[in-house]
């Protein structure tokens, strides 16, 4: 896999660290249990396209927005994490 | 049939023409008693148990391609049961403690060999934690013997023991654990459940659950609506999309982990070894090809197959490890889909839907679990109450904090 990183341009993965689905760009208070539960265990886990966040950690180090199909390793979309959070708020 | 020498040495002086079918290949009926989904290592086990110890017959197994043609047949075969805390301990405990049995227990036999599982150490601080963990398993029963470099080196001469950066420090052997045939494991659980008369059904891809006010009621699948008192979920890989059809979300990501094969060369390896640094394990199989794997890709896939990076990484630690490894071609490699948990261990236990139950999130764990995981079940859904092996593995211990987590890396599927 090869990943379009928005400020080094196309690198390999192993650039890269995972840390998992996108949801968790968008933390609930943590005073609602049910709510936290739900954000830190429990996940969609998709067919086909998820959205996830990469960090850029051999490069520029920012945390990166990719949507990638799970099922052939394709890289739909690569956007900043911070865009998205931003965008959403 | 009843498998003995006398029947080889019957069948081998009658040209063989002796031998059956091992299962029926029968059509589904309208209804059963209790309808299991996936046809790999632990729904099988789960039908033959629930028949066996229970006495529930009518019983299906659903599944969607092939009998064994998952997980149970993408492993790297190891046996073993040197865990570290509560609820690990305990239910492998048991699981190694039925595999011993398992080919008289089967009348199959699934060549299990207790050849040794050594897992090495290369630092004090990883030597102080093995010391741990050996009394773990001593305290629980199992075996556990903690190796200095020395007895390590005449254990295993082959291996790098003055490597500038992972000098090899002691490890840990337990003398009980080892390998088994994986298919026959798949096999001779399919053919003691189909002896017992359950309905084995191949080709039957479950579409979706009829539920009516919380309550199971059957699965919709290929070959049309069955009907069932109770449903188990037995799906490693799948986990996710079979229960997201009854409308469930889990603790679960899903990911590919590799494994190697080499061409079969003479005897070399006569035990299990786990790098300490970099998870590599290696065994030899009966045909001669050593068997390796390392860690999972680290990214959510579906994709039975890995990428590059991994491939390289499990080399070098090969290389690391035991240089003589270099001489040998690798003959495959394939990827397999494992139910990664949040805390690393797994899930049997009921559902919020009134008679649908959960085995899954087996990570790295599922094939050495199979015959305890069967059991425990099985127990489950036969008298509703969790196994004693198996009390610790309920599905709503992360809203609890009650989370097994062996490696202590958090809620990190890909870290486990």
């Amino acid at each position: 896999m090869r990943i379009p990183c928005p400020h080094c341009g196309d690198r390999d993965h192993r650039e890269f660290e995972y840390l998992g689905s996108a949801k968790l760009l968008d933390r609930p208070d943590n005073r609602d249990a049910v709510a936290f539960h739900d954000y830190v265990y429990l996940r969609t886990n998709p067919l086909g396209e998820n959205a996830e966040l990469w960090q850029h950690v051999m490069g520029c180090a920012a945390w990166l927005y990719v949507v990638r199909n799970v099922t052939t390793h394709e890289i739909i979309g690569v956007k900043l994490a911070r865009d998205v959070r931003e965008a959403t708020r | 049939m009843h498998y003995s020498a006398l029947q080889i040495l019957k069948n081998g002086l009658t040209g063989n023409k002796g031998w059956k079918p091992v299962w029926r290949n029968p059509e589904p009926k309208k209804s059963y008693d209790i309808v299991i989904i996936g046809g790999g290592g632990h729904g099988l086990s789960t039908a033959y148990y629930l028949a066996k110890t229970y006495g529930i017959r009518n019983i299906a197994v659903l599944e969607k391609g092939y009998l064994g043609g998952g997980n149970v047949g993408r492993n790297t075969t190891i046996v073993r049961a040197n865990y570290l805390i509560d609820g690990n301990l305990e239910f492998y405990s048991h699981s190694l403690k039925l595999w011993e049995n398992l080919e008289q227990e089967l009348n199959y036999n699934v060549m299990l060999s207790q050849r040794g599982c050594l897992m090495l150490a290369h630092n004090d601080g990883q030597y102080d934690a093995m010391a741990r963990r050996g009394n773990s398993n001593l305290a629980t029963g199992d075996d556990a013997v903690l190796m200095s470099a020395n007895d390590v080196r005449a254990f295993t001469p082959y291996l790098n023991f003055d490597d500038a950066r992972f000098p090899i420090r002691g490890g840990l052997l337990q003398r009980t654990g080892g390998t088994a045939r994986h298919d026959a494991v798949a096999w001779g659980y399919a053919r003691g459940a189909d002896m017992r008369g359950v309905d084995l059904i191949q080709n039957c891809e479950v579409t979706g659950f009829r539920i009516e006010s919380g309550t199971i009621k059957g699965v919709e699948t290929s070959r049309g609506y069955i009907g069932a008192g109770k449903v188990g979920m037995s799906v490693a890989g799948r986990t996710s999309q079979v229960a997201e059809m009854a409308g469930l979300r889990l603790p679960i990501e899903s990911h590919v982990l590799q494994a190697f094969v080499t061409e079969a060369v003479k005897p070399v390896i006569d035990t299990v070894i786990s790098f300490g640094m970099g998870h590599f394990y290696i065994s030899q199989s009966d045909k001669g090809g050593l068997v390796f794997g390392g860690d999972i890709d680290g990214y959510n896939s579906y994709s039975q197959r890995g990428n590059l990076p991994m491939v390289e990484h499990v080399a070098e630690a090969a290389m690391a490890l035991m240089p003589m490894v270099g001489k040998s071609r690798m003959l495959r490699s394939w990827g397999g889909i494992m139910d990664m948990s949040m805390d690393g261990s797994p899930i049997i236990d009921k559902t919020p839907i009134d008679g649908l139950f959960l085995n899954g999130g087996w990570c790295y764990g599922g094939f050495k679990a199979v015959p305890a995981a069967g059991g425990a079940f099985a127990h489950l859904m036969a008298t509703g109450e969790k196994a004693d092996w198996a009390t610790k593995y309920n599905l709503n211990r992360f809203e609890t904090g009650h989370v097994i987590d062996d490696e202590g890396t958090g809620p990190r599927p890909n870290l486990h």
